[in-house]
């Protein structure tokens, strides 16, 4: 009974922790989308130059750790005279990290969609950007669900992340708790748990958003979309 | 230079590299009529029809609609909207139904209203056969009825002239024959098309002017009936009797 009355304790403060990190999480995929949609466009629309500049970026988001990259942001940016909120840092690098993975995820949708379905449409009098509108893009999105569902649930977990340099999420709330009440078991374990409900929540929605808009022979229960 | 022609090809040129693959093909379609392009694989046929619609811009020579010099033409989306393009792979659009097809140039091109678009789309499906197939995706439909939809679509747009770059190549034999019906009906109904196909008893019966080429040059080009049975060159009599031998004389 104890452990019951602590958590119901803690949750007050672990539920402001867990709206911090919803916000982390918002504002990380918001920066991905953002920054890695065009990044996408670059690798299959854009020239050489462009393509390698994408190609760098890439690489190196992909290959630096997200806790060294966030520790750079956090204090190493500072001795270059640049100063940044511990919170904006977070979703910088946290939103970085993720446009590079966001990337991959809408070029493989758009590739996959194939070149014949441009030639048709192009083949109808319709321009380059209506085709990619009206015909690609509908394609392409359902497609990228599936990755993006998984994407956006690992970068919720990583927010915890958020809490070496500082911002006050769920992890951080907990740790207050703990410093207090000396359960670590309890309050990680409770934390889990929300982390656990987040995730099956962001899985769920967009599972659901999936079957709304299902297309026969398009995504991957039917199959790869060139098949047909 | 204009011309009383629908369609005028003049010495067109196309390259892929360093290998040309046309080396300068020069015919004429008139209104209402049907030609068919015949030839060994490699040759350049579908060149041709991609090179008309400017899919892929030919490397030299010059295209005419009617009066319209086509190949340097700037406004090349209101060409294609003029000419028709059947594909062998289909090319149907994965996210949207058969009338779904049909409509989105419609709207989207020719900005017809969305009820007009779905009348004239329902009309063209009837056309073709599949108007219980309207709601049906592409991935439902068989190949034959992919096919009919892509020259329902095509119809639609009320082209000019339609180009079908070997519309049943990727049918199985007993499909291509409810394809080959529906062009047949159109070439009946005065439907003014440019045809690359390896179907011979089609050719034949349906083509006012067979154009056999070979290597990127038009060998031989006239009556069907002459190039069958007294062809000017050798080359045309071998390769004609051998996909007759293979295919038969008949699509039925």
């Amino acid at each position: 009974m104890d452990k019951l009355e602590l958590i119901i304790d803690a949750l007050p403060y672990l539920l402001e922790g867990t709206l911090v990190t919803i916000q982390l999480t918002f504002w990380s995929l918001l920066i991905g989308i953002v920054v890695g949609l065009p990044i996408a466009f670059a690798q299959v629309y854009g020239n050489k130059v462009l393509q390698g500049i994408v190609v760098v970026y890439e690489r190196l988001a992909r290959s630096i750790p997200l806790l060294v990259m966030l520790l750079l942001i956090n204090y190493g940016l500072p001795r270059l005279g640049l100063r940044i909120p511990i919170f904006r840092a977070a979703v910088i690098g946290i939103g970085l990290r993720s446009a590079a993975y966001q990337s991959q995820i809408y070029r493989g949708a758009i590739q996959s969609v194939g070149g014949s379905q441009m030639k048709a449409a192009r083949s109808l009098g319709m321009g380059k950007l209506k085709a990619f509108f009206y015909i690609i893009a509908p394609q392409a999105i359902r497609i990228a669900i599936p990755p993006v569902a998984n994407e956006s649930a690992i970068v919720l977990k990583d927010t915890s992340l958020a809490f070496t340099i500082g911002v006050v999420e769920l992890l951080r709330q907990g740790e207050y708790f703990i410093a207090t009440s000396n359960e670590p078991m309890v309050i990680y374990l409770t934390i889990a748990a929300i982390y656990f409900i987040l995730t099956t929540i962001v899985n769920g929605g967009l599972s659901l958003f999936e079957k709304k808009y299902q297309i026969p022979g398009i995504g991957i229960e039917g199959g790869h979309s060139d098949a047909y | 230079m204009p011309t009383k022609h629908l369609l005028k090809i003049e010495d067109l040129h196309h390259s892929f590299e360093n290998e040309e693959v046309l080396k300068g093909i020069s015919f004429s379609l008139d209104k209402g009529e049907t030609k068919v392009i015949v030839g060994p694989s490699g040759t350049g046929k579908s060149t041709i029809l991609n090179n008309i619609i400017r899919l892929v811009p030919p490397t030299r020579g010059k295209i005419y609609l009617e009066d319209t010099e086509i190949t340097s033409a700037k406004k090349i989306n209101e060409i294609r909207q003029q000419i028709g393009f059947v594909f062998q792979d289909f090319g149907l659009f994965n996210h949207l139904t058969a009338k779904g097809n049909i409509m989105i140039g419609l709207t989207k091109v020719k900005k017809m209203n969305k009820k007009e678009a779905e009348e004239l789309a329902m009309l063209e499906l009837d056309r073709v056969g599949l108007k219980e197939y309207a709601a049906s995706y592409p991935s439902q439909l068989s190949g034959g009825q992919k096919q009919r939809v892509g020259i329902a679509r095509a119809l639609a747009m009320q082209p000019k002239l339609i180009l079908f770059d070997e519309p049943t190549s990727s049918l199985d034999p007993e499909l291509t024959g409810e394809v080959l019906k529906v062009m047949r009906n159109l070439a009946e109904e005065g439907m003014t098309m440019l045809v690359v196909t390896h179907e011979m008893g089609f050719a034949r019966s349906v083509a006012d002017e067979l154009i056999f080429m070979e290597a990127g040059n038009i060998v031989e080009q006239g009556n069907p009936e002459k190039l069958f049975t007294d062809p000017d060159h050798q080359r045309t009599k071998e390769f004609l009797f051998q996909l007759t031998d293979l295919y038969g004389e008949g699509e039925n």
